[in-house]
């Protein structure tokens, strides 16, 4: 088993409790993973990914290559096509459709969508209305994950362990809010 | 199973304690910054008592892990490459004295300049100074070299160099722990003849450190860093650091079978480097930074034999990937979707809400009133105001120069001359610069955002802010008349821009502090105090 993941979003927007969340469940279904995130200077609202892999053999390379990807899970739709030469032949798009536009030049979600399009299947996702459903909007990254859950070579049962665990400290309440996120967007991705 | 997630930057970090580590010293900087703050919030750490506060810049850093080394313990010191140019000269010269307690210097480079404004390459340094350098693949090797790096400090009673880059430090993996080290007894011996680097004394010490260097060649021969992989055919890879990681998915992805020399510690393996020229046709060279090696295989008169960034098989600048080393040994491009052509650019900007935005809005109205409106700024989030909508900053070179290039340029007679640099840049090298402006009576107005943090990093605790400065500018001779401070708000803009317009009009040396807090730093202090119910 080997899944390349690519994260996507803007600064700020929590991709990588995303990527902690599979982290952690990896780790703790003894697989090997290589996580390479981006810090400093384009965390300030500037363009940031996440290239996620796990296997259950040796990995080497902390980046994935070029036309590799199994998943792109992004938390915002144009930050999704960015990195659109990295998926593989097959890879899947799973995308939130909640524009993050602090630039100029932002094209129209239409241009946006047909672009989208042309990618086998993809997942969109209304993450914001989701996440406020399930108890709070700023758990739209757990309802990504749900969304993507089924293209991350990990057990759903074992991701929810994981965001129980990362969750913890701040209380059952939001550890039920993240939960319940996940599972909306799992059955959407599902239905 | 004992495996802990970790980025490269946390192997180090644990890798140290577990180690015996006994004091960090560091100047926060991308991608180093998270091995100190990793000692700073590890339980074991302060258990241990382990020394960890942030130092006012990389060269008092590096003095102090040497202080702490000649009193017999082992210290880390940590900085971004271009930190090294601040330290660099406590760092060649701790390769004459040599050291007592082991000491090594954790330095990571960012080759494709994420968040720099070079990519230097530290292995230039190490040779210069002509100590081991170590450049592990993977986070676990980061953690085990840490071991190493201590021991072999001490055995050859010389600083060690651990080179790393953006990709492995900020890259997490599973790594497994050793057994935890004692720290070493407090033992500090007098040793004038070694420390005191009159000419008597570092002429007779660079004599022996020049005597070392066929040792630390055999040291190279058996380290585990430095490993050979089986492999067939005319063409050979040698690998150097994270290098060898791209060269192994390569081989895996395009079925490449080829002989592959893996280096992780410096000075090259001889014996080893031999071999694998001449069992090889054509030796392709993979390293991630300068050529360094590259350079020195080639010579001056070229190889045909060698291929790698000199002769295009790679690029010669930028980080390296996979695709690039499977290029260079021969596979074909993968088949891969374009960027479509809607996709526009996301450049990083200053947060909303952020005091600096209206210190940059009342700089670019007094700007305006005046035909030269040039601005020499320095680095940190400030640094972002480069950019539209303010277009506010004209330099950003290295920590510190703003204020002493626009005194130089007030000397040339340009006026106003202006200078923006942040409270802890301040510390780090503006005092210095301010000094010379003081005494040279230069027509300046230096301008420091005082946000109560190094922001630009995550948030590290600045040397100097608040009446801190003011005391330190005070202190250096500023006019006290001529020391202002201001809060960069909406509400008081047409102050600020008062302000901003008598001190720019004052020929002589004028500092206006524009102090409000970080508004990333009130968040999390928010946070905390709602997680602990306060």
């Amino acid at each position: 088993m080997q899944k390349n993941i690519i994260l996507a979003g803007v600064g700020g927007q929590g991709i990588l409790s995303i990527a902690a969340v599979i982290d952690w469940a990896a780790l703790n279904g003894g697989l090997e993973i290589r996580q390479a995130e981006v810090h400093g200077m384009s965390q300030r609202g500037g363009a940031v990914q996440s290239h996620l892999r796990i296997a259950d053999h040796e990995l080497y390379a902390d980046l994935i290559a070029l036309g590799t990807a199994d998943l792109i899970l992004s938390v915002e739709p144009l930050e999704a096509l960015r990195y659109l030469p990295y998926l593989a032949p097959g890879g899947r798009v799973v995308t939130s459709l909640e524009p993050f536009v602090n630039m100029p030049g932002y094209p129209s979600m239409d241009e946006i969508l047909a672009e989208l399009g042309k990618t086998d299947r993809p997942v969109l996702v209304h993450s914001a209305e989701l996440a406020r459903e399930a108890g709070s909007a700023r758990a739209s990254n757990m309802v990504m994950l749900g969304a993507a859950a089924r293209f991350t070579g990990i057990e759903p049962e074992r991701l929810e362990e994981a965001i129980e665990a990362l969750f913890r400290a701040k209380g059952e309440e939001i550890v039920d809010i993240n939960i319940r996120a996940f599972r909306m967007g799992q059955q959407l991705s599902n239905s | 199973m004992n495996r802990q997630l970790l980025l490269g930057a946390e192997a180090v970090a644990q890798g140290a304690i577990d180690a015996g580590l006994s004091g960090v010293y560091a100047y926060p900087g991308t991608p180093s910054t998270e091995i100190t703050e990793y000692i700073q919030r590890s339980k074991e750490a302060r258990e241990h008592g382990i020394r960890s506060s942030w130092s006012t810049n990389e060269k008092t850093a590096y003095e102090a892990a040497l202080g702490m080394s000649y009193a017999g313990k082992r210290s880390l010191v940590c900085m971004k490459h271009v930190g090294l140019n601040v330290a660099a000269d406590a760092f060649i010269n701790s390769a004459i004295t040599g050291v007592n307690g082991g000491l090594v210097l954790a330095v990571a480079d960012d080759p494709s300049m994420h968040s720099s404004q070079n990519e230097q390459d530290s292995r230039v340094y190490g040779k210069f100074a002509m100590v081991p350098v170590l450049e592990p693949a993977s986070q676990q090797e980061l953690y085990d070299a840490m071991f190493h790096a201590f021991e072999l400090s001490e055995s050859v009673r010389l600083p060690v160099v651990v080179r790393m880059t953006t990709r492995l430090s900020h890259s997490r993996a599973g790594v497994e722990r050793q057994a935890t080290l004692e720290q070493n007894p407090l033992y500090a011996e007098y040793a004038p003849e070694r420390f005191v680097l009159m000419p008597h004394n570092a002429r007779r010490q660079y004599q022996h450190l020049l005597g070392l260097q066929p040792m630390l060649e055999e040291l190279s021969e058996s380290s585990f860093l430095n490993q050979p992989v089986e492999g067939h055919g005319p063409v050979g890879v040698i690998a150097f650091g994270i290098g060898f990681n791209y060269v192994m998915e390569a081989k895996l992805a395009h079925g490449i079978d080829c002989r592959v020399l893996k280096i992780g510690q410096y000075p090259l393996p001889r014996a080893q480097v031999n071999e694998l020229f001449e069992a090889c046709e054509t030796v392709v060279v993979v390293e991630e930074g300068y050529p360094v090696y590259e350079e020195l295989f080639r010579g001056y008169f070229g190889s045909s034999k060698i291929r790698g960034r000199m002769d295009g098989a790679l690029p010669r600048a930028g980080e390296l990937t996979t695709d690039l080393v499977a290029a260079a040994l021969g596979a074909a491009a993968p088949a891969s979707t374009a960027v479509p052509g809607i996709v526009v650019n996301r450049p990083p900007e200053l947060c909303k809400g952020c005091g600096h935005r209206d210190m940059f809005d009342a700089i670019n109205i007094v700007m305006q009133e005046n035909e030269e409106h040039h601005v020499f700024s320095d680095i940190g989030c400030y640094t972002l105001g480069a950019l539209p909508p303010y277009n506010a900053i004209h330099t950003c070179v290295d920590m510190g120069a703003s204020i002493t290039m626009a005194k130089g340029a007030a000397d040339a007679g340009l006026r106003p001359a202006v200078a923006v640099l942040g409270d802890s840049t301040f510390a780090h090298s503006g005092m210095t610069g301010l000094l010379d402006a003081v005494n040279d009576r230069s027509p300046v107005t230096v301008i420091i955002a005082d946000n109560d943090t190094t922001a630009m990093t995550g948030g590290q605790h600045s040397s100097a802010s608040g009446s801190k400065i003011i005391d330190i500018c005070r202190g250096l001779g500023v006019d006290e008349k001529h020391i202002r401070t201001f809060v960069p708000l909406k509400k008081n803009l047409q102050e600020n821009i008062t302000i901003l317009r008598e001190e720019f009009a004052y020929e002589g040396v004028s500092v206006v502090i524009a102090c409000r807090e970080c508004i990333e730093s009130a968040a999390k202090k928010k946070r905390r105090a709602a997680a602990t119910g306060q």
